[in-house]
Formats: C-alpha cells, structure tokens, sequence
C-alpha cells in the first residue's frame, strides 16, 4: 500500500510540474508536440530512477559534506548516457530536443528528488519513487504537448485531424502557447486537487 | 556590425526567457518586486559571463585535445558549481557591500539552467572567443531585461482583481505569455 502511494503520488498529489512547479523550462521548451514531450519525458524518467537508485544505493558511503556535488556527478553521468544513446538511437528526436537534453542535469526535479527521498529511503522506495515522478513528469508533458498540438496544428501525435491545407492556431506552437497552456493546467489541477 | 546582430539577436529575437525558454524557474522565483529582479539580473550576468570564458576555455584547450567532449555535461556542470562557490568566497572578502547586494542570489544560480545552457549553446553555435562574451553578455542582459519587465507587471498584478483560482502562479504564466507574444514583435528584426 505505501509503495502504491510512492508510485501514485507523482501523478496527481506530487505532480512534479503542475503542482510542485519543478522544471519549469524543459516543460515549456520542449512541448511543441506530443511526441516531444513523450520523448523528453521518458529521458528525463530514464534519469531519474537510474539515479534514484544509485544514490540509496551509495547514500551511506557518501559524507554529508559533499553529498551535493557527488549527486551532481552521479546525475550528470546518467544524463551523458541518456544523450549518447539518443544520438545514436534517435537521432531525429535528439535534434528536437538539443540541449534540453544535457539540461536535465539541473532539471531541480532529479537533485530534488535525490535529495528529498533516494537520500533518505532503501532501494527499492527509491526506485518506485523515481519511476512514478518520471511517469507524472512525461504524463504532464505530454498532456501540455498533446493541447499545444492540438490547438496549434489540429493534429495529435502527428496525426492531422483537421482539413488539409487548414491551419491551427499558430501562436500554441509558439513560445507564448507554451506559458498560457501551463498557467491554465496550473489553475485546473488546484481546482482538481482542492475538491478532492 | 557582425556583433551587432549577436546582440540584438540574444537580446530581444531569441531572449533567453522568453523565446528560449532558459531560467524560467528564477523568472518566476524572484521577480515579485523590481528591486530583486535587478539584483538577480546583476548576479546572471556577472556568473553567466565568467562560466562562458571559463568553460569554453576548459573545451577547446582541455576537453577537445583529450579527446574528452563527451565529459563536457559532468564537467561544465562541475566548473560552474565551483566557479559559484568561489565567487561567493571571494565576494565576501574582497567587496563586502557587492556580497551583500548579489550574495543571496548567487546560490540559486548554480541551479540556473540558462548558465549551463549559454556555456552549451556557445560550443553548440561555433563561437570564437569573443563572439562568445559578446553573446554571452547580450543573453544576460536579455535576461534581466525580461525579468525587470515582468517583475514591473507583477507589482501591478498584486493588487489587481484576479479570480480566485488564477491566483498566483497560473496568472503569472498567462502574463509570461503575453509578455512573450510582444516578443515575438522582434522576430523580423535580424
């Protein structure tokens, strides 16, 4: 029951983006469409159980003193593995995604997360944890993703629904589309969690 | 005139908050009042500028000739959190009065994705050295241009008649929005 509550709490209650407000800018940047955010979303979870785990796993030989800059490196190497693979795997998304990629290193959700739960809780709470932030994350994303896509080239996941040769509403897939999209969320998910 | 463009570009086309969407989390954060925003703005600059040269030195004289570009995210990372570290250090012995002005900012700035950003961006771009101060400059002052702006609109946006559930955060993002839209004006500029 509590490992449910661990993996669920980044859905809704802990959403990492929508109600928690970490990592903002990944958010913004990378939402022009579905699959973007679905891309930078699962990265970003990839990071963040992988490090979840390899902090609870060496939290007890790592001093207090310098617990922040070793969980910096233990990040940052994950992330390194994340864009190599991506590059060689995917190279179409990885050119979408540019440096979004490296900057999930100071993406505040995975220091935060190492720092506030992998830090402090055994292995297998770190994994559950990680796993169900990530998901909440890439869920937040592509949920942002999939309105900004819709409303901006009437289409989902790259399937056009609308007529051919009609277009959105252009200004979603811009930057400005990115801030008003999320500041609505913001105000829908207080309203969902209050009443709840 | 070549820099000329740098600038103008970093500046307004593709400023860094509001286009390229890097430091959002401070451009929230801290810009409920003018006075901080400039603060913050100042802290940016002076980091962003140092952790340019200094990372882009450590690229092409250490990481390239090794043979090492794939360490670059675990070392830039690496050199702006101790770069931050000493500043603080320094700051505090050398101009108490300056310490006291940024000090509470320079913290926050190592987790600042628009230093890290910049240092990346400027490998990324194929910059030379100077090319690379003059952008790097540019983009922080697009920065604290952006933040001082909005944090204007938001001493206004503290008494205004908001309803109720987009209070806070989510009016914010909407003002952002528009913010970035009168942006977007810019773009035909370069």
């Amino acid at each position: 029951m509590n490992q449910l509550n661990n993996f669920s709490k980044g859905f809704l209650r802990e959403n990492p983006i929508l109600v928690l407000l970490l990592g903002t800018c990944p958010t913004l940047a990378v939402t022009s469409s579905a699959m973007n955010g679905l891309g930078m979303g699962l990265a970003t979870t990839f990071v963040l159980f992988m490090s979840n785990v390899f902090i609870s796993v060496v939290k007890n030989f790592v001093p207090d003193k310098v617990r922040i800059p070793a969980f910096v490196v233990v990040i940052a190497s994950f992330v390194t593995i994340v864009d190599l693979l991506m590059q060689a795997y995917t190279p179409a998304l990885s050119n979408q995604l540019g440096i979004f990629i490296p900057l999930i290193v100071v993406n505040c959700i995975v220091l935060g997360r190492a720092e506030a739960f992998a830090a402090k809780n055994n292995v297998f709470s770190s994994f559950i944890d990680g796993l169900g932030m990530g998901l909440g994350f890439t869920m937040a994303l592509v949920i942002i993703g999939g309105i900004r896509e819709m409303l901006g080239a009437g289409s989902i996941f790259g399937y056009k629904f609308i007529a051919e040769g009609a277009d959105g509403i252009l200004v979603f897939i811009l930057a400005p589309g990115a801030f008003i999209t999320l500041g609505f969320l913001i105000a829908i998910l207080k309203k969902i969690n209050k009443s709840s | 005139m070549e820099y000329i463009i740098i600038i103008i570009s970093a500046i307004f086309v593709n400023n860094i908050v509001l286009a390229q969407f890097l430091g959002i989390c401070p451009f929230l954060g801290v810009s409920t009042k003018t006075e901080t925003a400039i603060g913050m703005g100042a802290s940016v600059l002076f980091v962003m500028t140092l952790a340019t040269i200094v990372t882009y030195l450590v690229q092409m004289y250490v990481l390239v000739p090794l043979n090492l570009a794939f360490l670059q995210t675990i070392s830039f990372i690496l050199i702006i959190a101790a770069l931050v570290q000493m500043l603080e250090i320094i700051l505090k012995k050398v101009s108490p009065s300056l310490y006291q002005a940024l000090g509470i900012y320079l913290p926050l700035i190592t987790t600042n994705c628009a230093v890290l950003g910049v240092a990346i961006l400027v490998i990324k771009k194929d910059f030379n050295l100077t090319e690379s101060v003059v952008f790097t400059v540019a983009t922080a002052i697009g920065f604290a241009l952006a933040l001082v702006i909005f944090s204007g609109i938001r001493e206004q946006l503290a008494i205004a008649d908001v309803p109720k559930g987009m209070k806070g955060i989510p009016i914010a993002l909407v003002t952002a929005g528009i913010l970035a839209l009168a942006f977007m004006g810019f773009a035909g500029l370069v």
